[in-house]
């Protein structure tokens, strides 16, 4: 079996946006997404601090600290891109303009409940920052995570154990084994990591797959 | 009618002038109480006023109610307004930061009150405060830790949280030029919640990098009007990286 690597994840999720899209990448393994989009695609990036139209890093030396992502790490503007204050910046979330959000999870149901903002252990600080807005304010919501935690345990659960962002908000499901999506009949996988099979992905998963028409191999 | 313009216009040239600049820091946040409500503007140290807390600071007022994105960060500004215990309660949606110490040996000796806020929930809580909304229902937060208590709505089929504005008696924020009136301009994403705590709060006080003559801004560039603006600081040097030309 192997596994999908960080950059061959977010390259999957860059592959999957489509022309036009205007996008949000979440704090943390979706900033890679930024990486990998495509050059001949026009693709805009939203960050939720008050910026359309995010491009790269600066260059040393040609940091601005009024020039910040989501994140507060120094970014830069490309031709076309906008400022504007917060209110705006969340009503393009929760008004429902954006056309994708990218984020990180501890954990995804199989009815697509989200849950990436806090462990719950009763001596974390809360911290929530957009993470609710994000999960509902998008009109397509993925997920990119590692399949397993640390100990080896499914992170796509049949209910959340950790506090929710939000309830039945995601689509799809990027993960170092698999991407699966979230339907009203359940989980469907539409691709796999190489030699990874649908036997070993359900038993390491624990809650039901179905393999899509799709992703089966070819005779 | 023609006399009657121009006898406006005179009066605004040789007297009774709004004249909303005042000479320092230390003047800009006269008068704010103990027990206030204030809003500080910035996301992170982007358009943190970090001069007018240092004088707010110094100032002495205590048992603060604060509203910000944060809780500080490192030992400067709002971090050091929290350090000098003047902050009673923190309004903010993301407190925990690689480098908010302060407000964590606050909040784990339990000597700050967290009021716990998804980001655009403290963002159009602070605009419906500034346009005189009562409340309003919004579908973040539904089922969530951050809702519960909350009085919940189905409209349309969809579930709503029913929150209330966030009304604050003195805001501080941070632009990059203002004119006499407090029209104002914002510099790239120091912007943040700059224009929305400006029209929440009862006094809004602001610190520049330069005032600027009445009629130097471009109206169709004015981003927060003078309406919403009480007080305006110039403080030279404090907003780096000025671009010739930029943002009007």
């Amino acid at each position: 079996m192997q596994r999908f690597t960080r950059e061959e994840m977010a390259a999957l999720v860059a592959r999957d946006i489509p022309e036009g899209a205007i996008v949000n990448l979440g704090i943390g393994l979706p900033t890679l997404v930024a990486n990998h989009l495509p050059p001949d695609r026009e693709i805009v990036l939203h960050s939720e601090n008050g910026l359309l139209g995010m491009g790269p890093a600066p260059a040393k030396g040609h940091e601005d600290p009024d020039l910040i992502n989501a994140g507060k790490q120094p970014v830069t503007i490309l031709p076309g891109g906008a400022y504007f204050h917060h209110a705006d910046a969340f009503a393009m979330m929760r008004g429902g303009h954006l056309d994708l959000c990218v984020l990180g999870a501890f954990q995804v149901s199989v009815q697509g409940d989200l849950a990436n903002w806090h462990t719950g252990a009763p001596d974390a600080i809360p911290a929530v920052g957009g993470a609710m807005d994000l999960a509902l304010g998008a009109k397509r919501v993925v997920v990119m995570m590692e399949h397993l935690t640390k100990s080896g345990t499914s992170k796509i659960v049949e209910r959340c154990t950790y506090p929710v962002t939000g309830l039945g908000c995601v689509d799809r499901i990027y993960t170092d084994l698999a991407v699966i999506d979230v339907t009203p009949q359940g989980l469907v996988v539409a691709a796999m990591a190489p030699q990874v099979t649908l036997a070993e992905l359900q038993r390491l998963t624990g809650v039901p797959l179905a393999l899509a028409d799709a992703a089966r191999a070819p005779n | 009618m023609p006399a009657r313009a121009d006898s406006r216009r005179q009066t605004f040239e040789e007297g009774n002038v709004i004249d909303k600049t005042v000479a320092s820091a230390a003047d800009a946040v006269a008068g704010i109480g103990d027990g206030a409500t204030v809003m500080i503007g910035g996301f992170g140290t982007a358009g943190m006023p970090a001069e007018l807390i240092d004088a707010l600071i110094e100032q002495g007022a205590r048992e603060l109610t604060i509203v910000n994105n944060n809780a500080g960060n490192g030992e400067i500004g709002l971090a050091a307004l929290l350090k000098a215990r003047r902050v009673r309660k923190i309004i903010c949606s993301f407190p925990r930061q690689v480098d908010s110490q302060v407000f964590d040996a606050l909040y784990r000796a339990g000597d700050i009150e967290l009021e716990l806020v998804p980001q655009g929930n403290l963002a159009e809580r602070i605009r419906a405060a500034g346009a005189g909304i009562g409340a309003f229902f919004t579908p973040t937060g539904y089922g969530t830790l951050l809702a519960k208590g909350k009085e919940t709505r189905e409209i349309d089929g969809r579930q709503y949280v029913l929150e209330y504005p966030i009304h604050a008696d003195f805001a501080l924020i941070k632009a990059l030029r203002a004119d006499r009136w407090g029209n104002l301009v914002y510099h790239k994403t120091a912007r943040n919640f700059g224009p929305i705590m400006a029209s929440a709060a009862t006094c809004t006080i602001v610190q520049v990098a330069a005032i600027v003559p009445l009629g130097a801004l471009d109206p169709e560039a004015i981003v927060t009007p003078g309406i919403f603006v009480r007080r305006v600081v110039a403080i030279a040097g404090a907003t780096p990286r000025i671009v010739p030309g930029a943002a009007a």
